[in-house]
């Protein structure tokens, strides 16, 4: 028989023993009493003769039972029912470990779905981006995405690499789509042939973009993304070989790309294919992202020295035209420096996230610690009951195991309830949306989460029972069971273990007070500094493009944007309006090239430092808040006239010619072919990559500048994001009178990136905020989960007092005497803790150097204000029994005995 | 009943004699006990009760097996029987006991020594 057959046939294995006893006893007895016994005396000798009844049938059955496990069950319906009786206790230590596990495994969630979980490609381990720097180029290596790829360089390292499998490019853009509704802009990834085949992500429906599709000039083909086919049409499965109507041209459409399939972390709409001309191209035109998938034999290391290998025969094949020496690019120093695809994606918020986990972890701790106080003091009261169980015959290790299996319930049971406190936390997390978290749309609860939990909370509860547990293990006095216990002066041993627990957790909340604190002042000096535009607020941001399909003439597009500034500045309530290529925080990918001061030798082989440059309008600083520090700005009749002017950045300026008003009258251009452009003003540094970066130097050209390479006269600049200054943004009916005007001006101009210059500051601060609410969250937590302790602790060692300060106050101790000396208490475990804490600060904070911003980690201030806190509020929670133990009646005190 | 010199018996004596028992004859708890009082013309001081614990481990370990019949005086009784693995069991068992008493034997014997 099976253990588990035995378990569902015991009921009647211990009828049969007890039928078949009763029959030997009957059996026995008619016998003697054949033999000439009372039936009295027969029974009596009987049951002489047989023993101990209920010994031998107990005997009996616990050869059928399975000791262990029985005992086990018996100590849980033992601790059930101990919990079932305090209720109060029960429900304070639940909630506390419920809260803990539940912020524990809400931010693993996170963790794990951002930091742990492969990309959802197929072996997304062989996807590496082709990361390169280039430490020779000033003004490049300033920012994170180092140096981009040039067609080029794709067409070089696609042909002669031996580590990848298949290597593409690719790049976000913007195209309008007419012919369906209302004209709408749309985001769109343009690949090159073998980006595709890398992701290797087969198509919902239809077709990869293929290297057919890749002929410049030829037959225009795209593929829908999932979100962007059920939109637009329906999901309907006749679509491939329809036409879409991008950018007035016709496109047919040959696939669509499954659910949650992304660009990196890149949503997109539209795909469609780079199609270079292989022909034309130059070495230069660093801007696409490279993505390889590795041969699976190849490593990282060996990708890097396949690269490095490659980089002189991209500079032998191809050139930058006549006359220019392709070698030039020696000078930049450019090293390859592959990374897996998923550290891309993840960026810097790794570090960010395993701070918040380590915070959380204190803050369980902390809980822990506050579980294992209230364990402490119930255990005491408990003495009794459990010495009367060790003296019926319990052993220690079956007390200690009944405590134990006590306290694993209340993990569990906490576990359980933490669960669906998280659930509910990440769902708020992903709604609230910390844009700048990669990997949002992945985050969900999995097994892994779900075992991360189920460990926590067996940990948890093994941290908090087996102090209290251990405690009583020892021999027993039995003095336990006479009632002393109950009455007798706080003796310092007992109270060391409580005391220790109030320190740590003293300690660990100031740690983490401080951590937010820091996060606080470096909010504070983030809006200290001036970003280079003012009150974001009411600043309305709509980005509008005209392609060449729709406008042709560039000077036309140009008056087009005028216009449409005149209507704008028409609209009630508006103050100004002007339009640049991209306001700052935007992200919009930008664009940098050598630019020369006029009289500066630059040496051979070497070029000039790279430059951001943007395209600006006349009335944009005013309506932006942006400052103009010497000189003057462009008008419109220098626009139209194709003026060489230009404005530069005030660092640019000193850079080059020493002060902003130096540069007024200095000529600089891009290129030689380009004709010298005279600065015409100087504008304050705005931080164009975010509050915490520092401001780049910049070029503002006019619009609309002289066409030195296509056919015709002009270039305009045709995508552009228009800043509105009113009182009235973000209202429903401001936007409408925005929309109006522009289509006023042509109906066929979708508007995209309706914001706010607001939305665009925040987002750019994302990071810091939600570090700030994680760690504002965790450390509040820290705090309180710290008071509730010291009260805890204070007020039971006042309980306990009782009888000692009543024979204090009998003899003629002062009230305010005694209340000192309880506070004295709380204040020495908060001093020792603040101390301890501070001492543990000086050494955690400088793990969150990155994430601060003009305060150091070991800010003075922080530090005295968070303990000054820490101990007011130790001082306060101690402050309410001291009050009590104050008001206790001597003779009522005395009486208890 | 109870004496000073009485003496538990070592573990494994009294499956043995069941089994011993049961080999003669199957029987039921009843007369079981009966008849290995009698045989050990109650030099043992077995408590009747003792032996249910006792054929409920040799009926876990499938060494006897129970069935419900009647005894001849007509009681409903289980009367337990030998397998085959408690033959061979016995058998191990007593030569096993075998040896162990002679080695007692000779210790305790005068004279070798």
């Amino acid at each position: 028989m099976s253990w588990f057959t035995q378990l569902l046939s015991r009921p009647r294995l211990y009828r049969e023993l007890s039928e078949e006893i009763q029959g030997h006893l009957d059996e026995k007895v008619e016998e003697l009493v054949a033999a000439g016994m009372s039936k009295e005396e027969a029974k009596q000798a009987a049951l002489r003769e047989f023993g101990n009844i209920s010994l031998f049938v107990e005997k009996s059955r616990d050869v059928w039972s399975w000791l262990p496990v029985e005992d086990f069950f018996s100590d849980i319906r033992y601790g059930l029912r101990t919990l079932s009786h305090n209720p109060v206790f029960t429900v304070v230590a639940l909630l506390t470990i419920a809260i803990g596990i539940a912020a524990n495994a809400a931010v693993f969630t996170v963790v794990n779905s951002v930091l742990l979980r492969p990309l959802h490609y197929p072996h997304a381990e062989q996807l590496v981006a082709l990361h390169q720097v280039a430490p020779g180029a000033e003004g490049l290596t300033d920012f994170e995405n180092g140096l981009l790829l040039s067609p080029s360089m794709y067409f070089t390292y696609a042909e002669h690499n031996r580590t990848f499998q298949s290597l593409g490019v690719w790049m976000t853009g913007t195209a309008n789509v007419t012919g369906l509704a209302e004209p709408e802009q749309i985001r769109t990834v343009g690949v090159s042939d073998g980006l595709l085949q890398a992701f290797s992500v087969p198509p919902a429906l239809g077709r990869w973009l293929l290297q057919t599709d890749q002929v410049p000039r030829g037959p225009e083909r795209v593929m829908l993304s999932y979100g962007y086919w059920h939109r637009r049409f329906g999901g309907s499965q006749t679509v491939v070989g329809r036409n879409l109507m991008l950018d007035s041209r016709p496109r047919e459409i040959v696939g669509v790309m499954p659910q949650g399939f992304q660009f990196v972390d890149a949503d997109f709409d539209v795909i469609e294919p780079l199609a270079f001309d292989r022909g034309k191209l130059i070495l230069a035109g660093f801007g696409y992202h490279g993505i390889a998938r590795l041969k699976p034999s190849a490593t990282i290391q060996d990708a890097n020295a396949d690269i490095a290998r490659m980089l002189p025969i991209w500079m032998d094949s191809w050139s930058n035209g006549p006359g220019t020496n392709p070698h030039i690019y020696e000078s930049w120093k450019i090293t390859p420096m592959v990374r897996p695809l998923k550290q891309e994606v993840i960026g810097n918020v790794g570090e960010l996230l395993w701070v918040v986990m380590g915070t959380i972890g204190v803050v369980m701790l902390i809980a822990c610690a506050n579980v294992t106080n209230l364990l402490l003091v119930r255990i005491e009261v408990r003495q009794q009951e459990l010495a009367v169980r060790a003296a019926l015959g319990a052993g220690s290790a079956r007390i200690v195991r009944g405590l134990l299996v006590e306290s694993v319930m209340l993990g569990l049971m906490g576990g359980a309830v933490g669960i669906g406190l998280a659930y509910a936390g990440v769902r708020l997390l992903v709604a609230m949306g910390p844009s700048s978290l990669p990997r949002l749309g992945e985050i969900s609860l999995d097994a892994r989460t779900l075992a991360f939990t189920f460990v926590l909370s067996v940990l948890s509860s093994v941290m908090f029972g087996l102090v209290p547990a251990l405690k009583y293990a020892r021999p027993w006095s039995g003095s336990a069971l006479r009632s002393e216990g109950r009455t007798a002066s706080a003796s310092r041993e007992r109270h060391r273990a409580r005391n220790l627990l109030i320190v740590g957790q003293v300690a660990m909340a100031l740690v983490l007070l401080v951590s937010a604190g820091l996060m606080i002042r470096t909010f504070e000096a983030l809006r200290t500094v001036d970003p280079g535009f003012a009150d974001p607020q009411h600043l309305q941001l709509v980005r509008i493009s005209i392609p060449d399909s729709l406008v042709t003439e560039p000077e036309r597009v140009t008056r087009i944007q005028n216009e449409i500034i005149d209507k704008l500045v028409a609209i009630p309530g508006v103050k100004s309006a002007g339009f640049v290529s991209e306001m700052p925080m935007e992200g919009f990918d930008s664009d940098w090239d050598e630019i020369f001061a006029e009289g500066k030798v630059y040496a051979d082989n070497t070029i000039a430092p790279l430059r951001l440059y943007k395209y600006i309008s006349p009335g944009f600083l005013q309506t932006a808040g942006t400052r103009l520090l010497a000189g003057r700005e462009m008008t419109w009749s220098e626009i139209y006239g194709l003026q060489p002017v230009a404005m530069v950045s005030e660092n640019l300026a000193r850079e080059m010619w020493g002060t902003p008003s130096a540069a007024i009258g200095k000529r600089l251009r891009e290129f030689p072919k380009m004709p010298w452009h005279e600065v015409i003003g100087v504008i304050q540094d705005v931080r164009e990559k975010g509050v915490q970066e520092t401001a780049p130097e910049i070029v503002y050209w006019p619009p609309l500048m002289e066409n030195l390479f296509g056919p015709g006269p002009a270039q305009a600049t045709r995508t552009v994001t228009f800043a509105i200054r009113s009182g009235r943004t973000g209202t429903e009916s401001f936007l409408n009178e925005v929309h109006g005007a522009v289509w006023s001006v042509n109906s066929n101009l979708p508007l995209a990136s309706v914001r706010t210059m607001r939305d665009v500051y925040d987002k750019s601060v994302a990071r810091t905020s939600f570090t700030l609410v994680m760690l504002g969250i965790a450390a509040a937590m820290a705090l309180a989960l710290g008071i509730i302790g010291i009260y805890g602790v204070t007020s039971y060692t006042v309980s306990q007092r009782q009888r000692e300060i009543g024979i204090r106050l009998a003899l003629g101790a002062q009230r305010g005497h005694v209340l000192r000396m309880v506070l004295q208490q709380g204040m020495k475990l908060a001093l020792v803790g603040v101390a301890i804490g501070i001492a543990g600060g000086l050494g955690l904070t400088r793990l969150m150097t990155h994430l601060l911003f003009g305060v150091t980690a070991h800010d003075p201030v922080t530090f005295a204000v968070v303990s000054a806190l820490v101990i007011s509020v130790a001082v306060l929670a101690s402050y309410i029994p001291g009050r009590r133990a104050t008001l206790v009646n001597p003779v009522v005190a005395l009486r208890y005995e | 009943m109870t004496n000073a010199t009485q003496r538990d018996l070592f573990p494994g004596a009294l499956e043995m004699m069941i089994l011993r028992t049961l080999k003669r004859q199957p029987l039921h708890g009843y007369a079981l006990a009966q008849h290995i009082k009698r045989i050990s013309d109650d030099l043992l001081q077995i408590e009747e009760g003792s032996l249910y614990p006792a054929l409920q481990r040799l009926l876990k370990q499938e060494l006897v097996k129970a069935e419900w019949g009647t005894s001849s005086t007509n009681r409903r009784v289980r009367i337990y029987r030998l397998t085959a693995a408690g033959a061979k069991h016995l058998q191990r068992e007593v030569s096993s006991f075998e040896r162990m008493l002679e080695g007692i034997t000779r210790v305790l014997a005068p004279g070798e020594s």
